[in-house]
C-alpha cells in the first residue's frame, strides 16, 4: 500500500476491484464503515456480488480478465470530460514529456506497441523513449499539448476504449460503467480523495502488471497519490506477505529490493554500474542512487568484515542471465526432473499452486522434499493423494513441524508497510520449538567445514553472531532483537557523520547514515531505523495521533523512515499548501515541512515569490525522472495498459485488437500445460476466490472444527440462468471441470452471478474458493491427533482447474480467468 | 428492563461471522458437522452448540440485487416469553445487565421456553455436548460471565466493523437517533423491549425477524391468567400438564431429567441483583 489501513477512513470514494475485501481483509472494512459513515462511496467491480458488493453503493459486474477494458474507459471518460487534476499530472507525472515519434501504439499497430518481435514473443523497447535536448534533459511541454507528450499520446490510446467497447468486452451496461466512472472521477477534484483496494483478482492474469497500471494511471491523473483517502493499495494475502517481499521473498531480489546479481555482472563495480540508476533531470533527487551504500551495507551483513567488498559480492549466489526462477518456472523444471530436492517452507503447493495437477506430478521427479508446515498437508503427502500410486513413488518426505508465527517474538509487516514486533502468545510444542534455519545452517557449514566442497566461501564467511554459541560452535538459540538490530544495521568502524561521532558497534540512526565504503551494515537498507538507538521502533505503541488524519505515527514502525503516506510531496501545490486542507498529509510552514515524514526535506518548488526554488527537489523521489509514469516504459508488454484477453476466453477474437493475448505472455508448451479456447467443451468463464472462512489453501483453517463447520465443502457459485439450462439445482453435487482437471463441488445456484451480454452473446461465469484439498475429505482416513477427524471437508482443490500460463512481468499465474464446464455428479 | 444492549447494524455487517466462532469459543460449544446446502449458511440452525448465527438473505429488489445479513440469537427480552412459559421458579432469569438466562442447574427440559418465544430461539436437547442426557435447554447467554468480569460479549468484542456493539440505555439512546437519521429502523421488539436491538436497512423480514414480534397467546394465557392462579405446587403441576397439551402436544419419551450442567464457561450462573423469578 502506499497509504496504510487507518488511511482509508479519509476517501471519498472507495473502489473495490480485483479484492472483495469484506470477505478477505474483513478488518480493513472498519475503515471503509469509517469512510462511508464520512460520507464517501463504496463502489464494487466484481465479477460477482459478494460480500463486499453488499456494502456498496454502486455495482458493476464485468467478466472476469476485463479490467484493462473498463479502467481504460475510465482514462478515457476523465480525459474526455478533462476532470483529471491538470496541475498535478503537470508537477507530478511524466504527462508533460515529449515521446520519440518513432512510438506507435496498438491502434496503429495491429494490437502491438512499435518493437515487437513476434517470432521471440518480445519487445526491442527503444522506442519506448522520451526526446533529448543536447544535454541529455528530457523535452517537455508543460501546456500538454504536443501531439507527442505523453497525455496526448495517453488520449489517442484510450480514445478506443469508448462506452459502446468497453460494455461489450466487459459485458457490463453503459449505465452501469458510466455510473462507477462517475462517481470514481469526482475525486479529481484537488480535495476529494479516492483510494483502490485491490488484490489478486487484479494481480493473476496475464495482464496483472498491467491492470494495476491502468489504476495508477487513473490515480496519477485525478491526483490521488500521496494524498490522504487515496495511493494505490495492494491488499496483501497474509499477514507477512510485504515483509517476506521486502525482505526477498522473490527471486528477482535481495532484501529491500537490490537487483539479485546475474552471471555476467561479474564484480561489484559492474554490478553497481549496472543497476543504480542515472538521470539528467536537474531537479530529481533520484534515491536510487545510493544504491552502492545499500549494497555495500547488505554484503556487510552477509559478511561482515571478512573481505573486502568485491569478494562478498563475489560471494552472493548468482542467476545466468536472462534466468527466470518463478514459481511456474521452478515447478516446470521439477517437473521436467531439473531438481531433486524441496523444501516446502510454510506452503502448499499441491492447491495453491496453478494446474495443480501438474505440481503434484511434478514432485513425484524428486528424491526428497522437506515439508515445513504445522499440519501434514495435500503437498507432503502428495503420493497417497487422489491418482497416486505410492508404491511407484521414490520421493521422500521429511515433515518438520515448525512454530506458527504466533509462537515467536518478531516483527510483521502489514499491508501498510507497518513493522509490527510482537511477542509469543504461547509457546510452541516441544518438537516445533526449533529454529529449523539455525539447525540447517550449523549442519551445512559443518560439513563444509569437514568435508570442503565446491565453493566453501559463502557459507563458511556468512556472519552468525545472532546469539551465544554452545561448545559445538552452534548458536543455542536464535535471538530476534540481533536479527532485527542486523537488519538496522551496524557501524563497522567510527565514523563521524554531520558532526557527530559513531562509534563501532552502534546502530546506524537510518538509511541516510549508510556508506558505500564498507564501514556500515545494513540487513534490509528499507528497515533502517526500525531498530536504533532509540530502542526497538517497531515496539512502540503510541496511540497519538498529532495530525488527526490517522496516522498515528508513534504506534510500531513504518519503512521508509517511519513515513506513512510515500510520494506525500506530491500532496500540496507548488507552495507547498495542500490540496486537500482539511486532511493535510504534510504542509511547509515557510521553514520545514510539518505532518508526516515528507520524501525529503527539500522545499517545495517554488518560493512564496513564485520564483522556482534552486534547493528543490521533485516529488516523486525513487523515479530518476523525478515524476511518476503516465508513460511505463519499463513494462514487459508495452508503456501503456492495452486489452488483451486471458489465455482461455470465451472469444475467438479480441474486440480491442487483432492480438487476443498478452503477446509477450510466457506460454508453456509441456503435455500437462494445456489449454483451450472457445472450446464447446468448456464454454464458462471461471475465476477462483477465497472465503473469510479459511485461509489460503485451508491447511491452517480444514483443521479447524468451528471454520470447517461454517464453510465445509468446496463449492462452484452459478446464476440461476446457468443452472436452468444444466439442470443443477441448489445444493446438487457437480463437477466442475477444466482442460486441465476437474474437481467436486456444491453447486450454490444464486442471484450473485447473471450471465454476461459479451457482444450480444450469452456468455456464463462461474467462481469457486481454492480453500479446500483432499487431505481432509472423508476418503482420506482424516485423523487429527489419531482420532477420526470430527469435521471432513468435501472436494479438492480448484487449482486442479487452473492454467499454467503467468504474466509477462511477474510470472504471477492466471488464476482469475479460465474456462470451465459444470455437470452434475451422477 | 436491561441496561445494557447488544446493537447489531446491519448496514455495516459483512457476515464475516467472527461472531459465530467467538460465540463457540468462548462458550467452548463443539462444531456440528455440516454440510453446503447451497449457501454460505451453517449451521443449519440454533442448537445446543449453537447459540447465534448469521443469516444469509439474497433477493433482486429495485432492479438491482441485495444480500442481507440477519443474526438469529436470542433477544434479551424485557418481556420475555420464555420466563414467561417456564414453569420452575429459577430456571430462566434476568441477570443485572438484563441478559435473560437458563439456569441449567434447574431446567427440567420442559420445552415452554422454547414455545414461548417470539423469536424461535431456546433449543431443546436431551443430551449435552458431551452426550451425556440432560434434557436442558439452550440459548445465548449474553455473555453474563464475561460481563460479570467487566468485559463485553464475545460476539460484541470479536466485530472487526463495528456492526455489533455493546451499549448502555444512554449510549443506545446516541446510536439509534443517528441510525434514524442515517434511514436506519431501529428495531427492539416493540412492547417486548428486547436487550439486542437491530439497525435495519429493509423490513424485519428480510432479515428473518418477525414484522411483529408477540408471545405465542398460549403462553400469555399461562402466565397471566392460570399461572398466578396456581401456586400450590401440585397446581403448577397440573396446569403445567395443562399448558402442555395446548402448546406442544404430547411428548413422546418423557425423560427423567439428568444431573444438572456443572463446571465451564456455560455452566450454572451466579446471580447478582434480581435473580430468580421475575
Amino acid at each position: 500500500m502506499t497509504n496504510h489501513w487507518i488511511d482509508i477512513r479519509n476517501s471519498d470514494v472507495v473502489l473495490i476491484s480485483g479484492s472483495n475485501a469484506a470477505e478477505n481483509h474483513p478488518i480493513s472494512f472498519k475503515w471503509v464503515a469509517k469512510a462511508m459513515e464520512n460520507g464517501a462511496k463504496l463502489i464494487s467491480v466484481d465479477p460477482r456480488f459478494t460480500r463486499t458488493s453488499s456494502k456498496a453503493d454502486i455495482f458493476a459486474a464485468i467478466r472476469s480478465g476485463t479490467d484493462i477494458a473498463w479502467l481504460g474507459g475510465m482514462i478515457k471518460y476523465i480525459l474526455d470530460n478533462e476532470l483529471y487534476h491538470k496541475d498535478y499530472v503537470k508537477l507530478y507525472t511524466n504527462a508533460p514529456f515529449i515521446l520519440n515519434s518513432s512510438f506507435k501504439t496498438p491502434g496503429d499497430l495491429d494490437g502491438v506497441f512499435s518493437g515487437y518481435d513476434p517470432k521471440n514473443r518480445k519487445y526491442d523497447k527503444s522506442s519506448w523513449a522520451y526526446t533529448k535536448d543536447a544535454n541529455g534533459v528530457i523535452k517537455k511541454d508543460p501546456s500538454m499539448k504536443d501531439p507527442m507528450c505523453v497525455l496526448q499520446q495517453l488520449k489517442k490510446h484510450f480514445s478506443r476504449y469508448t462506452l459502446d467497447k468497453v460494455s461489450a468486452i466487459c459485458g457490463t451496461s453503459k449505465d452501469s460503467l458510466l455510473e462507477v466512472y462517475k462517481a470514481y472521477a469526482t475525486t479529481g477534484k484537488p480535495d476529494r480523495t479516492g483510494t483502490i483496494m485491490y488484490a489478486m483478482g487484479w494481480t493473476q492474469h496475464t495482464v496483472g502488471t498491467q491492470n494495476i497500471r491502468t489504476m495508477a494511471i487513473i490515480q496519477l491523473l485525478l491526483g490521488n497519490i500521496g494524498m490522504s483517502g487515496g495511493g494505490v493499495n495492494a491488499l496483501r494475502g497474509e499477514s507477512n506477505v510485504q515483509g517476506s517481499t521486502d525482505h526477498c521473498l522473490l527471486f528477482h531480489i535481495l532484501p529491500g529490493y537490490l537487483a539479485t546479481p546475474s552471471a555476467s555482472l561479474s564484480s561489484l563495480d559492474k554490478y553497481l554500474e549496472a543497476k543504480t540508476p542515472k538521470t539528467k533531470e536537474p531537479y530529481s533527487a533520484n534515491w536510487w542512487q545510493n544504491y552502492p551504500k545499500y549494497m555495500a551495507s547488505l554484503l556487510r551483513a552477509h559478511f561482515g568484515m571478512s573481505a573486502d567488498l568485491n569478494t562478498q559480492y563475489n560471494w552472493m549466489p548468482k542467476l545466468d542471465d536472462g534466468q527466470n526462477a518463478s514459481w511456474l518456472m521452478l515447478f516446470d523444471q521439477m517437473y521436467n526432473g531439473k531438481f531433486t530436492g524441496f523444501f516446502a517452507w510454510g506452503q502448499n503447493p499441491a492447491c495453491s499452486g496453478s494446474n495443480a495437477g501438474k505440481v503434484r506430478e511434478a514432485l513425484k521427479k524428486l528424491d526428497w522434499m522437506v515439508n515445513v508446515n504445522l499440519f501434514d498437508n495435500e503437498t507432503g503427502s502428495f503420493w497417497r493423494g487422489p491418482g497416486m500410486n505410492p508404491a511407484e513413488i521414490k520421493t521422500e518426505v521429511f515433515l518438520l513441524p515448525c512454530a506458527m508465527s504466533f509462537e515467536k517474538e518478531g516483527s510483521i509487516t502489514n499491508s501498510g508497510r507497518w513493522a509490527q514486533w510482537r511477542y509469543a502468545a504461547a509457546k510452541p510444542p516441544a518438537p516445533a520449538d526449533v529454529d529449523i534455519i539455525n539447525e540447517l545452517q550449523f549442519k551445512v557449514r559443518k560439513l563444509y567445514e569437514e568435508q570442503g566442497g565446491v565453493y566453501p566461501d559463502p557459507i563458511l564467511n556468512l556472519a552468525w553472531d545472532y546469539g551465544p554459541k554452545g561448545p559445538d560452535g552452534k548458536v543455542r538459540h536464535m535471538n530476534t532483537h540481533l536479527v532485527a538490530k542486523e537488519i538496522n544495521g551496524y557501524f563497522l568502524e567510527d565514523k563521524e557523520i554531520k558532526g557527530t561521532l559513531y562509534k563501532k558497534g552502534d546502530l546506524v540512526p537510518s538509511f541516510a547514515f549508510l556508506q558505500a565504503d564498507g564501514s556500515t551494515s545494513s540487513g534490509n537498507w528499507l528497515y533502517s531505523q526500525s531498530y536504533n538507538a532509540g530502542g526497538n521502533n517497531m515496539a512502540r505503541r503510541g496511540k497519538s495521533d498529532p495530525t488527526g488524519t490517522g496516522l498515528y505515527n508513534g504506534w510500531s514502525w513504518c519503512w521508509p523512515v517511519n513515513r506513512r503516506i510515500i510520494y506525500n510531496r506530491a500532496s500540496v501545490d507548488e507552495y507547498g499548501k495542500p490540496w486537500a486542507p482539511h486532511k493535510p498529509v504534510i504542509y511547509w510552514n515557510g521553514k520545514k515541512w510539518v505532518g508526516d515524514v515528507p520524501d525529503g526535506g527539500w522545499p517545495p518548488l517554488r518560493k512564496p515569490d513564485g520564483t522556482w526554488n534552486e534547493s528543490t527537489k521533485l516529488a516523486y523521489i525513487m523515479k530518476p525522472v523525478g515524476v511518476a509514469h503516465i508513460f511505463g516504459p519499463g513494462r514487459a508488454e508495452g508503456p501503456f495498459p492495452e486489452h488483451y484477453e486471458p489465455l482461455e476466453c470465451p472469444l475467438e477474437k479480441n474486440l480491442m485488437n487483432p492480438q487476443r493475448i498478452n503477446p509477450v505472455a510466457k506460454i508453456f508448451t509441456g503435455k500437462m500445460d494445456v489449454f483451450l479456447n472457445c472450446d464447446d467443451r468448456y464454454p464458462i468463464v471461471a475465476t477462483t476466490y477465497r472465503v473469510t472462512e479459511h485461509w489460503q489453501t485451508g491447511i491452517l483453517s480444514r483443521w479447524l472444527p468451528w471454520q470447517a463447520e461454517m464453510m465445509p465443502a468446496n463449492f462452484v457459485e452459478i446464476s440461476e440462468e446457468l443452472a436452468k439450462e444444466k439442470g443443477i439445482r441448489n445444493g446438487n453435487k457437480v463437477v466442475v471441470s477444466s482442460a486441465r482437471g476437474k474437481v467436486d463441488a456444491v453447486a450454490i445456484v444464486t442471484k450473485r452471478f447473471k450471465p454476461f451480454d459479451v457482444a450480444g452473446t450469452t456468455v456464463h461465469q462461474v467462481g469457486l474458493p481454492w480453500a479446500f484439498g483432499w487431505a481432509t475429505t472423508k476418503e482420506y482416513d482424516v485423523k487429527a491427533n489419531g482420532k477420526a477427524y470430527t469435521n471432513p471437508t468435501y472436494g479438492d482443490s480448484s487449482n486442479l482447474l487452473t492454467p499454467t500460463v503467468g504474466d509477462a512481468n511477474t510470472m504471477i499465474p492466471e488464476t482469475k480467468a479460465f474456462m470451465v464446464n459444470v455437470q452434475k455428479k451422477s | 428492563m436491561a441496561e445494557k444492549y447488544i446493537v447489531i447494524d446491519t448496514s455495516i455487517c459483512t457476515a464475516c461471522r467472527g461472531c459465530q466462532t467467538a460465540c463457540k469459543q468462548w462458550n467452548n460449544l463443539a462444531a456440528e458437522v455440516t454440510e453446503n446446502r447451497g449457501s454460505y449458511e451453517n449451521p443449519p440452525d440454533l442448537s445446543r452448540s449453537t447459540y447465534t448465527k448469521i443469516l444469509f438473505n439474497e433477493m433482486e429488489k429495485d432492479g438491482g440485487i441485495k444480500w442481507y445479513f440477519g443474526q438469529k440469537r436470542c433477544m434479551h427480552c424485557a418481556d420475555a416469553g420464555c420466563a414467561k412459559a417456564c414453569p420452575v421458579p429459577g430456571a430462566i432469569v434476568r441477570d443485572s445487565n438484563g441478559a435473560v438466562l437458563i439456569n441449567q442447574a434447574v431446567c427440567t427440559g420442559c420445552k415452554y421456553c422454547v414455545f414461548g418465544c417470539p423469536f424461535d430461539i431456546p433449543r431443546y436437547d436431551s443430551a449435552n455436548a458431551e452426550g451425556a442426557g440432560v434434557d436442558k435447554a439452550y440459548k445465548c447467554t449474553m455473555c453474563f460471565d464475561r460481563q460479570s468480569m467487566g468485559m463485553e460479549p464475545a460476539c460484541t468484542k470479536t466485530c472487526p466493523t463495528g456492526a455489533l456493539s455493546f451499549a448502555s440505555k444512554s449510549k443506545l439512546a446516541a446510536i439509534t437517533a443517528s441510525a434514524k437519521e442515517k434511514g436506519l429502523t431501529v428495531y427492539d421488539g416493540g412492547p417486548l423491549g428486547t436487550g439486542v436491538v437491530f439497525l435495519l436497512e429493509d423490513s424485519p423480514s428480510a432479515y428473518g425477524l418477525p414484522a411483529k414480534p408477540a408471545i405465542p397467546t398460549p403462553t400469555y394465557l399461562w402466565r397471566t391468567v392460570m399461572k398466578p392462579v396456581g401456586v400450590a405446587a401440585f397446581a403448577v403441576g397440573i396446569l403445567a400438564a395443562i399448558y402442555h397439551l395446548v402448546a406442544i402436544g404430547v411428548k413422546e419419551v418423557d425423560e427423567e431429567p439428568g444431573p444438572p450442567q456443572g463446571g465451564g464457561p456455560s455452566g450454572p450462573p451466579s446471580f447478582g441483583g434480581e435473580g430468580g423469578d421475575y
